[in-house]
């Protein structure tokens, strides 16, 4: 028993996982931190708002507000859970876009338009198909395809420009961004989709529950008549939540990438690739196509996160968003880094972000503290996993000491069990 | 004419300072892709200094009675204050990707997380509100140089280059301009010039000859810091009227691509941000603009939608890095973590 947890101990990817762990507990020790340095400097906080705001940090997911006598109530919070699985829904999809350029070696900065792109061919297609044109799934099938086709459009520019005229994809990436805010809220600015039957909704696109009716000879935009997301019996779990079947589909997509990158040949081409441009061109692949083809996958896997969170149909979209990028974009990044890019690792680290999310709004909710401590977190996690590679050197336990002897050794000593291993795993199935 | 110069150098003058920021990291061989995140956070400090100081006694009679230099001193401190905690923000970076030989690329983003992130904390705990502002008037009654700070009657025509250059202006401006030129003169005429670049070149080259890679990145990586610093509290007080609400438009990655359109070479840095600084200067104010000063607001009137010119300096740059892009030589070791031993 104790060796098989050794060997586990030893495997390169429990390194990687214990890694990020590392990286994660270390994030919340200084968002805690900073919590309680800001709580001294501030004596309206107390010591009671200062222990509360810790709590929450670390189990911000488990509170459910406060009880009658002031004091934080914890249990099973179905509503925070379903929510939960709500905001991770597109960060799992932007993650997997950033994975999926990171793996052939391209820094996707440019989810963030991607999915600004996503969102608007998602909204326009779904709000401007006549209500009973066609069977309803047909519309949400159409407008999610939308979304996905906009968002690789918009991946594949950046792409291109790197591929053909050498332009460093961080930059392009960046431009892209800023073009995709405006082309977006010109489009809507012109459009006829901007909510005009709530007073209070000025400044908003319809939900995709409105649909295009016509009344007494006018188009008019009616609720109820447009698509939503089946909840697939979700909401019987998490009562009360916002979430629906995206988040399956994100996971049968994120599964989807896996094996795309890991048993298929365009997915070892495009590693090949990352792994050394020049070395893929000798060995025959076409790294051009395969730059452009990485990143067009990649902006659609952002619009697709972007089509499932609006098909949602229950957040609208401020559409004036010239000034500002979608934080589920950038959210995409620290979510590939944390997962190490691995596809499936990306749901487990999505799900963190989005009830990091979560303990943001408990945060302000309950406490005088506000939810950008839980953006400093994830900056934190972010800036330990760029050198990850050292925690997981230091993990294996060995000293840089820089003799030549000592990387010699190192190799000895890092076989010798794992030949053991093998030959006692062999007599365990003998 | 007047307010298009005026204008374009409010922008151009950040971007230009911001820009030559990153040459100093590269041209020592650090990707400084944090020029952005450090703009926020230097912008934050020094409205928060410039926010405290203004309960201090004698800036208050100062203004009242129109003392216009202490003011200006009071503007030359926080300057100072931003570009130190710049200097000390960019640490940050300069550990991660010096002493620990971390991904620079990712070591930036996740500086670029932290500063908006931090800033607006901070900023929500202190004013309880998204955005810092000045407690009492605004930057320009405190900071800006008219006629009537210098003493000069409203009225006097001080002729076209008076009229454009000493009124209505701010001294961090005209500052930013000399620090810009001394740098560009201390990267290209000094030995410690030459040596710094001689790191983001060769660096194995440098060290056998007896100079310490290390510290010239670090020395590197810190002046590109304290100019980012400088450079967001400038942007924040000419352009955004002293607030900060963690956020500096994208100004910190167009510097970064100013950069790169500039070669890494000042003088075109110089020439690329007066280009970028006319185009963002259209975008802004292309309503009120009035170029020839014939009364007409010809740019408004041609009825082009003002999303088309907010995307101008972005499509600008994308087209202009397209023809650039096969010339342009990045320093050769830039990104490179330096190891001693390896050959």
């Amino acid at each position: 028993m104790k060796n098989t947890l050794l060997d586990l101990y030893r495997k390169d990817s429990t390194k990687k996982v214990l890694a990020s762990l590392i990286s994660i507990l270390a994030g919340l020790v200084v968002g805690a931190i900073v919590v309680v340095l800001v709580g001294l400097s501030k004596p309206n906080i107390g010591a009671s708002g200062i222990w509360d705001g810790v709590r929450l940090i670390f189990a911000g997911i488990l509170s459910t507000g406060r009880a009658a006598t002031g004091e934080l109530s914890w249990g099973f919070n179905a509503r925070a859970l379903g929510n939960m699985l709500f905001r991770a829904t597109p960060l799992i999809l932007t993650g997997l876009s950033v994975a999926v350029a990171n793996k052939t070696g391209l820094f996707n900065i440019g989810a963030p338009g991607q999915y600004l792109m996503g969102t608007m061919a998602t909204l326009v297609v779904a709000l401007s198909i006549p209500y009973g044109t066609m069977p309803v799934f047909f519309v949400w099938l159409l407008a999610f395809l939308a979304g996905c086709a906009a968002g690789a459009l918009w991946g594949a520019i950046p792409g291109a420009l790197k591929a053909f005229l050498n332009i460093n994809e961080v930059l392009a990436c960046i431009m892209t961004n800023w073009l995709a805010a405006n082309v977006v809220t010109w489009v809507f600015e012109e459009s006829n989709m901007k909510n005009i039957v709530e007073g209070t909704k000025a400044g908003y696109i319809y939900k995709t529950t409105y649909g295009l009716t016509q009344v007494d000879g006018a188009w008019t935009y009616v609720e109820g008549n447009g698509v939503a997301t089946a909840k697939m019996g979700l909401d019987k779990i998490f009562p009360g939540s916002q979430v629906n079947g995206g988040i399956l589909i994100a996971i049968v997509i994120a599964i989807g990438v896996a094996i795309l990158m890991s048993k298929t040949t365009l997915g070892y081409e495009l590693k090949a690739c990352g792994a050394n441009r020049h070395a893929a061109r000798y060995a025959g692949i076409r790294d051009k196509r395969n730059i452009v083809l990485s990143m067009a996958i990649a902006g659609g896997l952002s619009g697709a996160g972007a089509a499932l969170y609006w098909l949602s149909g229950n957040t609208e979209f401020f559409w004036s968003t010239y000034q500002s990028l979608p934080a589920a974009g950038f959210n995409g990044i620290p979510v590939a880094l944390l997962a190490v890019n691995n596809p499936i690792g990306v749901v487990f680290s999505a799900l963190f972000m989005a009830m990091l999310n979560i303990v943001g709004q408990q945060l302000t909710g309950f406490t005088a503290y506000n939810e950008y401590i839980t953006d400093v977190i994830i900056a934190v996690i972010v800036y330990l996993s760029a050198f990850s590679l050292l925690i997981r050197t230091k993990l294996s336990g060995k000293s840089k000491a820089g003799k030549t002897n000592a990387n010699a050794e190192l190799v000895k000593t890092e076989e010798k069990p794992t030949a053991e291993a093998e030959t006692e795993k062999g007599g365990e199935d003998a | 004419m007047t307010f298009l110069i005026q204008q374009t150098l409010l922008y151009a003058v950040p971007l230009m300072i911001v820009a030559l920021a990153g040459v100093f990291a590269e041209r020592s061989g650090i990707i400084n892709l944090a020029l952005e995140g450090i703009m926020i956070f230097g912008a934050f400090v020094g409205v928060w200094f410039v926010q405290m100081m203004q309960e201090v006694d004698v800036f208050i009679i100062a203004s009242r009675t129109g003392d216009w230099m202490t003011l200006q001193l009071l503007a030359l401190a926080a300057m100072v204050v931003a570009a130190i905690l710049g200097a000390v923000f960019s640490l940050l970076l300069s550990f991660a990707s010096i002493n620990l030989k971390a991904d620079q690329t990712i070591g930036g983003t996740a500086l670029n997380l932290l500063a908006p992130a931090l800033v607006l904390f901070l900023v929500r705990m202190i004013a309880n509100q998204n955005t810092l502002r000045m407690t009492t008037g605004d930057a320009a009654s405190w900071f800006m140089i008219k006629k009537s700070t210098l003493g000069i009657d409203r009225n006097t025509d001080l002729g076209f280059l008076g009229e454009t250059f000493l009124n209505k202006v701010y001294l961090a401006t005209y500052l930013c301009v000399i620090i810009f030129i001394v740098l560009s003169i201390v990267l290209y005429k000094t030995r410690f010039g030459l040596r710094l670049r001689a790191c983001g070149e060769n660096p194995q080259a440098a060290d056998s000859l007896g100079i310490n890679v290390y510290h010239m990145r670090y020395a590197g990586t810190t002046i590109s810091g304290a100019l980012a610093g400088l450079g967001g509290f400038v942007y924040s007080l000419t352009t955004a009227n002293c607030t900060a609400n963690g956020d500096v438009a994208g100004f910190g990655f167009l510097a970064l691509a100013v950069m790169i359109f500039g070669n890494w070479k000042p003088l075109n840095i110089a020439m690329a941000s007066l280009l970028f600084g006319v185009f963002k200067c259209i975008a802004a104010a292309y309503t009120t603009l009035d170029i020839n000063g014939d009364g007409v607001y010809m740019l408004a009137e041609i009825g082009i939608s003002s999303n088309l010119y907010r995307m101008l300096p972005y499509l600008v740059t994308l087209v202009v890095l397209a023809f650039t892009s096969k010339k342009s030589r990045a320093p050769k070791a830039e990104g490179i973590p330096y190891d001693k031993g390896s050959r």
